[in-house]
């Protein structure tokens, strides 16, 4: 699905990914942790296309394609989905307009026919319940006046619609409630299959509760420091990220 | 500069699509302008007296005056002396009296802008009147909305035909004296449409006026006068275009609506004369005077306009709301891109009792374009529990370009409530990097926040003009990406 070979990522001249090596197979679930400032966002960011960053060496190889050479929009048609750590809102945009073309541009890019009208509020209506959403937020303009929580269920809506193979969450549980952590939760176990695959990127064990990591990577300054099963993840709970950055420092 | 402040510019390089010139044999009068111009003019329109003596009062008095430099423009002074006030295309002395007699290069011209003048093609529910350069061309379902007592006909026509009405209220809204450019149309106008709803009639259907310039070197000084009698009800459009040219060409109109007790004017306007090219060559000058008297008790007029083309324009749709209880809108979307400088916005007289007005009015620029919105909120001591509410929101587009807001507010009456507000905001890189990220490309993504940004002006447009309204804001907006 995804193999990151030794990538290094600039930011204004300063390295802040510093040789990332990953390999993620369909169907899996990574957990990308680490303390704030390690280059979680950044890896993200970069995965997903966004502007500012400057590849100094590395690949990506995503399907089999040079996903590096790919701009946004043309990774989000072939698969790749980011649900944002701070979504952004769009006035005067209608949730559910946003959602029919967002998902067209994807369906034209497979030479797929627009979706019928009537089979896409069928569908809608049945993510939405999913989310346990109010179906009034389909109808406001994006992410306009949401509180947080209903900010983050929406990113995740999103993923359900247009159904990516790659889905990567940038904090996801960030500013949640433990309600609508479960919630969104219960909507990316929802989404788990045999041919899609997640990168959870998060600072907090907790969401790691609720959706079951095959693999835990931990991010320090810029590099994989220490890579294991879902059981990392309460270490770093129980004892910190520092041990590592130590450890790290030691070698 | 940033990867996608880049794309957005980029986004700016569109091609305008009704940029083509008919090739016609034309009578235009050399260019030039004095009394014998007007003597001319009066007379090639076979006009009655009092027109001519109106037209020769316009002028002298429009020789007194001086071109306005408060709005925030800027272009090089007008030669005058070097424009042609009259060009029409070559025709039998009374004008066609059928489409098979008007030339048919004219007919394809319309029918390549999108407006078939054959009345087997049109849309039902639209009449047309057509004005091509300095003459109204042709007019549509004449018959049918003649049935129902409404008058739609070219002003030159309403002048041999209805003097009386005619004589009745020209310059009544908009007199002579009005402003600079307001006297010179009046001096020179040639045609535009004229509109009589009689008391207690709904226009059957909507009615419109496609101006188009061909002739280069010519002015087009259309005047168009709307009035609606006691309890009518008309919905009016229009819409312009003009070819390519290096030179800018100058449209200096003159619009006046008089609703009387208990009538609604609706007048929807779609601009989309050419704007110059990226570097801010050629384009129209669009210097208009749009002004609706809301006479009667109880009246509404309501503007909505789209202005997305033109070098510069310089217009201030406004209502006098006289009678008791009248009401006036302005919803207004103005784009601006490239070099393109828009001056616009509008003016509120509160006379009457309990008048309200509503003004929502959003300015779009992009590129290296200048929007400004400039209204004038005015309260007299005898509008007793007027109310007004403004809003007024800029968007830019890209880092080059500019928004500026000058809200005029005058009350004179205590029991006013006059409401004001106003944002100015960007498209940010994170709307576009989300908006990408969900599949967009960079120019869908622009076109679908500009379009969100303008939607509640967009709901007030009739049905399908909202739709043309969305597909020219995307297309004035192409190229500005990726």
């Amino acid at each position: 699905m995804l193999s990151i070979k030794n990538l290094t990522v600039n930011v204004n001249d300063k390295q802040i990914l510093k040789g990332i090596n990953l390999e993620i197979k369909p169907g899996e679930i990574h957990a990308i942790m680490g303390p704030n400032g390690s280059g979680k966002s950044t890896l993200s960011h970069i995965l997903s296309g966004k502007a500012g960053y400057t590849v100094t060496g590395g690949s990506v190889t995503y399907q089999g394609k040079d996903l590096l050479e790919m701009a946004p929009e043309i990774r989000a048609r072939e698969g790749v989905f980011l649900a944002f750590q701070y979504p952004v809102e769009i006035p005067g945009v209608s949730n559910i307009y946003l959602l029919k073309a967002a998902l067209n541009s994807i369906r034209k890019h497979h030479s797929q026919p627009e979706v019928d009208a009537m089979d896409f509020l069928t569908l809608i209506k049945d993510k939405v319940r999913l989310l346990e959403m109010d179906e009034k937020f389909l109808y406001r303009a994006v992410n306009e006046g949401f509180s947080g929580g209903e900010k983050k269920r929406n990113e995740i809506l999103q993923m359900a619609i247009l159904e990516p193979k790659l889905c990567i969450l940038d904090e996801t549980d960030s500013g949640l409630d433990i309600d609508a952590l479960k919630v969104v939760a219960e909507g990316v176990n929802s989404l788990r299959a045999a041919d899609r695959s997640f990168v959870m990127v998060t600072h907090y064990q907790r969401l790691l509760d609720y959706i079951k990591p095959d693999f835990v990577h931990v991010l320090a300054n810029g590099q994989i420091v220490k890579s294991g099963g879902a059981e990392l993840a309460l270490e770093l709970e129980e004892k910190g990220y520092s041990w590592l950055e130590d450890s790290k420092a030691a070698i | 500069m940033s990867a996608s402040t880049q794309e957005i510019n980029n986004l700016i390089n569109q091609e305008y699509k009704q940029g083509f010139v008919t090739e016609l044999e034309t009578d235009t009068f050399p260019i030039g302008l004095d009394e014998d111009v007007i003597h001319r003019l009066s007379k090639v329109k076979n006009e009655p007296e009092f027109m001519l003596e109106y037209r020769l009062k316009a002028f002298r008095h429009w020789q007194t005056m001086k071109s306005p430099e408060w709005a925030f423009v800027k272009f090089d002074p007008i030669d005058y002396q070097a424009i042609s006030y009259y060009s029409a295309p070559k025709r039998k002395e009374d004008g066609p009296k059928s489409l098979d007699e008007i030339d048919p290069q004219v007919l394809e011209a319309y029918k390549k802008l999108g407006i078939p003048l054959d009345e087997q093609e049109r849309l039902a529910g639209i009449a047309v009147d057509a004005v091509f350069d300095s003459v109204s061309v042709a007019t549509t379902f004449k018959g049918k909305l003649k049935d129902a007592g409404v008058i739609f006909c070219p002003i030159s026509e309403a002048l041999r035909e209805h003097p009386e009405l005619i004589k009745q209220y020209l310059g009544t809204v908009v007199p002579h004296t009005d402003n600079y450019f307001a006297a010179l149309n009046a001096a020179v106008f040639t045609d535009g449409s004229f509109v009589y709803i009689p008391k207690g009639v709904r226009c059957p259907m909507e009615l419109s006026t496609y101006f188009r310039i061909n002739a280069a070197n010519t002015g087009q000084f259309e005047r168009t006068l709307i009035i609606a009698d006691e309890g009518s009800h008309v919905s009016y459009l229009e819409g312009c275009t003009a070819p390519m040219r290096d030179e800018n060409q100058l449209h200096a109109a003159v619009v006046e609506l008089v609703a009387m007790k208990d009538a609604t004017i609706k007048y929807s306007t779609v601009q989309n004369w050419y704007p110059g090219d990226k570097n801010g060559l050629g384009g129209i000058y669009n210097f208009v005077t749009k002004r609706a008297d809301c006479r009667g008790e109880n009246s509404k007029v309501s503007w909505t306009q789209v202005e997305t083309g033109s070098a510069i324009t310089w217009k201030y749709p406004s209502c006098v709301l006289t009678g008791d209880n009248s009401i006036g809108e302005f919803y207004s979307v103005a784009l601006t891109n490239n070099y393109q400088q828009a001056d616009t916005g509008t003016k509120m007289i509160h006379i009457g009792k309990n008048t309200r007005s509503t003004i929502i009015s959003k300015g779009i620029s992009a590129g290296h374009a200048q929007n400004t919105y400039r209204g004038l909120v005015k309260v007299l001591k005898s509008a007793s529990g007027a109310r007004n509410y403004t809003q007024c929101d800029s968007l830019l587009v890209g880092d080059q370009c500019g928004a500026h807001t000058f809200p005029y507010i005058e009350v004179k009456q205590p029991s006013a409530q006059v409401e004001h507000e106003a944002t100015t905001s960007k498209i940010s890189e994170d709307q576009l990097f989300f908006c990408q990220q969900r599949g967009l490309s960079a120019e869908d993504a622009v076109s679908m926040i500009v379009n969100g940004f303008c939607k509640e002006v967009f709901k007030e447009l009739p049905m399908e003009f909202a739709v043309e309204a969305q597909a020219l804001l995307g297309l004035s907006l192409e190229g500005s990406v990726g």
